[in-house]
């Protein structure tokens, strides 16, 4: 928890200079901006922090959301398919591409990396192909503004992904931190030969990550597809694996495998979504968005190391 | 006889709680070859290691060409012309056979590159001098292992070797491959280089060695010259060594049979078979020599090697164990040789590590029932007498033998039938060891088969109730206890078939 703590104190902080320098950081609007993109991006770090919790990691994410999100467009306004077939259709494909990359890595003992990294060009392709590199919109939504309501609309005054963010994570917590699998996930992530040793399908347990990292993923394709409204095949979804892994590794998700919690991913969503608000509302130039991220990773990442060689040494010096 | 070109005087080494060289002599002439054997455990390694500079000799001296001289690391050792062959090759397969002779010392050109046409030149000579026929530019990984094992003694010729140490060379190779590897051993002993030679194949140092110095014990236990080293006297001369007995009969109800493996076929040895049955409340050892596969027998017994043939029989039905899984869940279980890394997750916690195999036990829905599992780990740390402040301490902060009961608390957390404990208490302290010793004994009274893996002699003499003898991914026999010494062992353990023992297998 020591972790997560010390990530949290630093949103914290972040948050209280931002409001201090420009009070707008607290307007309502805002507010229910930023928790809609937390949402967004909530969703599907979830995912990714669950492979990494494995020991593996997933680069496809951004693809896929180009994908599903334009299987979804299609399915929609092309092919005229009612919606919860169309969103069924699009968890499908992308619990498909999952279970591809799962059975890849453990069957054939693939290197993650590799596999995602075809998966990342391979998606990106597909996508832009079907759409023969056409942006795609949903229109006026005539026949699904049910689903529209229901991913870009509002609950309780909230914006629904965030809603959705809420509920995921509830189950996903119960999931990593009080089941059986939970447990084996963690087992096999640090040490896959003495989880097999004890008699835990270690292939199943990792190949089943990527499932689930998948179909959320798919969910926030679907999301996504809302909230842009439409769907550039070549740029949408650009580089968010990326945010994915920033934000779990930042909440204490460590790549060795084996480390991290929902409540950490969670508030690493939040840290960068934040932080891109931040380079918004203080008048940094936007072209440094991308800097200040990848400063704050580089930062939180080497504070949290230098404590824990300083603890490690702690131990050694223990006296027996 | 000429001077020696090695001479070793009065080596002692001693560890933190043991002895390991006491007082050890060798010397080593121009030209020779001489063999080193012994148990595990006798101070081989430890002496071939300060040869190496690995260690350095808490007394004793070193001489080399009769001048006195200290051995400080690998480089030391290789400015004064001794190699290592090691049992593990320590070749780059991604290079080709010239890059790696000329590993770390790689010629220049003009452009500060490596000056490739040079190595190859160079290292043609060395291949020919080994009657090895093979491109200096063939990669490594697409040798066999005795032509990469040859790059390495090319290698050691590269570096003006004028003692070569083979560390159980032939552990890996095939028949004529090895035979070919002695003729080398004597030809190169005949261009002047001397040869140290350890194995465990007491047949391959009678082809090879002109003389057999035997370990027992850290100690020099004596030798013999060519003409006298037979298989009995060898084996007499390893043996011998003192035993404290401890062994205490047990009463324990016996069911002959209740378990039997056969057809056992391990990834090491894929030729050969292991069959054997074992009785509900014994202790049935398993005695052998390092590389005997013995814990590779054990592995493939639970599921976690592959073996299509095997047959498994437990209290009279055939079961079939194809995974890990399987096995516990017919209560097969293993304590595996290497605690940290296949015996226990160490970062994760005492009470995560105990219930790791059963959790569905401590579970409903699928959901972990926290105060049931901590209810479990907290047995296990009463009865086993588990020292860890709490249930929540993290494996790595843990002594050794309270790691190993850690692992041993995993399993009895369930209701064992079987039982295979591989090395039970390697590098763990003596009062945790009789403590381990107890809890096996205890486990057998209880109605448990119990398979002990053990490369320590006065443990496996100790505990056992029989002794299966491996050798080279086979029984050679089994003793019954009154049969059960040194000499027995170290007879079957070599190899050689003796009357006293009986067949691992009946119908």
């Amino acid at each position: 928890m020591k972790k997560e703590f010390g990530i949290f104190i630093l949103l914290v902080l972040l948050c209280a200079v931002t409001g201090f320098e420009n009070p707008r950081f607290f307007s309502q609007a805002n507010l229910i901006n930023m928790a809609n993109v937390i949402g967004l991006f909530g969703i599907f770090s979830l995912g990714a922090g669950l492979v990494i919790i494995t020991a593996g990691i997933d680069l496809s994410v951004g693809s896929m959301i180009a994908l599903t999100g334009m299987l979804l467009v299609m399915s929609l306004t092309e092919w005229h398919w009612p919606w919860p077939l169309a969103v069924l259709f699009v968890a499908a494909v992308a619990m498909a591409l999952g279970w591809a990359h799962g059975f890849l890595i453990t069957k054939f003992r693939m290197q993650p990396f590799i596999v995602t990294l075809c998966g990342l060009l391979l998606y990106r392709g597909i996508a832009r192909f079907i759409a023969q590199d056409a942006t795609k919109g949903f229109g006026d939504a005539e026949g699904f503004k049910t689903l529209q309501s229901l991913a870009n609309g509002k609950l309780f005054g909230l914006p629904m992904p965030f809603v959705l963010l809420i509920v995921i994570s509830v189950v996903m917590g119960i999931v990593l931190h009080r089941s059986i699998y939970g447990r084996y996930l963690y087992a096999a992530g640090r040490n896959e030969e003495a989880a097999r040793f004890s008699g835990i399908n270690t292939r199943r347990v990792i190949a089943s990550s990527y499932v689930l990292a998948a179909l959320l993923t798919g969910l926030s394709g679907i999301l996504f597809a809302f909230y842009t409204n439409s769907v550039s095949p070549s740029t949408h979804g650009n580089f968010y694996e990326l945010y994915g892994i920033a934000a779990a590794v930042l909440g204490g998700c460590s790549l060795r495998g084996g480390e991290g919690s929902v409540i950490g991913i969670l508030i690493g969503v939040a840290l960068l979504q934040v932080l891109q608000n931040l380079v918004n509302l203080l008048g940094i130039p936007s072209s440094l968005n991308f800097a200040v991220m990848g400063a704050v990773v580089l930062i939180g990442v080497l504070a949290d190391q230098i404590f824990k060689n300083r603890s490690a040494k702690k131990i050694a010096h223990q006296p027996k | 006889m000429t001077a020696p070109l090695l001479e070793m005087r009065g080596i002692s080494k001693r560890f933190p709680g043991v002895v390991a060289l006491d007082s050890v002599s060798l010397h080593v002439a121009p030209g020779e070859v001489v063999a080193i054997c012994g148990e595990n455990g006798a101070g081989k390694s430890t002496l071939m290691k300060i040869l190496g500079g690995v260690h350095q000799p808490d007394a004793g001296e070193i001489l080399l060409d009769g001048r006195p001289v200290k051995i400080q690391g690998v480089t030391d050792a290789m400015r004064f012309g001794i190699a290592f062959i090691h049992q593990e090759l320590n070749v780059l397969d991604n290079l080709d056979v010239a890059a790696n002779v000329f590993l770390g010392r790689e010629p220049k050109n003009a452009f500060g590159l490596i000056n490739s046409k040079k190595i190859h030149a160079d290292t043609g000579p060395f291949l020919k001098r080994l009657g090895l026929q093979i491109s200096t530019r063939e990669r490594l990984d697409k040798l066999s292992i005795a032509h990469q094992q040859m790059v390495e003694i090319a290698k050691a010729l590269s570096l003006n070797a004028r003692l070569i140490i083979m560390d159980e060379p032939t552990s890996s190779l095939t028949l004529s491959e090895t035979n070919r590897l002695l003729e080398l051993v004597r030809e190169l002993a005949a261009q002047g280089v001397s040869i140290i030679y350890i194995s465990h194949r007491l047949g391959e140092i009678d082809e090879c060695a002109d003389r057999v110095v035997v370990l027992r014990d850290g100690k020099n236990a004596g030798e013999l010259t060519e003409a006298e080293a037979t298989h009995d006297k060898l084996v007499n001369l390893m043996v011998g060594r003192e035993i404290k007995s401890f062994y205490v009969k047990s009463g324990a109800q016996k069911t002959p049979g209740f378990f039997k493996a056969r057809n056992v076929r391990s990834p090491l040895y894929p030729k050969k078979s292991v069959s054997f049955a074992a009785a509900r409340g014994e202790i049935l050892g398993f005695a052998g020599l390092v590389g005997a596969g013995r814990s590779e027998m054990a592995k493939t017994i639970v599921g976690l090697d592959a073996a299509p043939e095997k047959e498994i029989v437990l209290d009279g039905k055939t079961v079939s164990v194809n995974t890990p899984r399987d096995a516990i869940e017919r209560g097969i279980y293993l304590v595996p040789e290497n605690r940290r890394t296949e015996g226990l997750v160490v970062e994760m916690s005492v009470r995560e590590n105990v219930t790791l195999p059963s959790l569905k036990n401590f579970s409903r829905l699928g959901l972990i029932q926290r105060g049931r599992e901590c209810k479990a780990a907290r047995q296990q740390i009463d009865s086993l007498k588990i020292k860890t402040p709490t249930v929540e301490t993290r494996v790595l902060n843990l002594s050794g033998g309270t790691q190993q009961k850690v692992v041993l608390g995993k399993w009895l957390a369930m209701s064992p039938r079987v039982m295979i404990f591989d090395e039970p208490t390697r590098g763990i302290d003596v009062g945790a060891k009789a403590e381990i010793y107890r809890i096996m004994r205890a486990l057998a009274e209880q109605g448990t088969v119990i398979l002990m893996i053990s490369s320590d002699m006065e443990e496996i003499l100790n505990v056992s109730d029989r002794i299966a003898v491996m050798h080279e991914g086979e029984i050679t026999g089994v003793l019954d206890r009154e049969d059960c010494n040194e000499q027995n062992v170290m007879q079957l353990a070599t190899g050689k078939k003796i009357p006293v023992a009986k067949a691992a297998y009946e119908n």
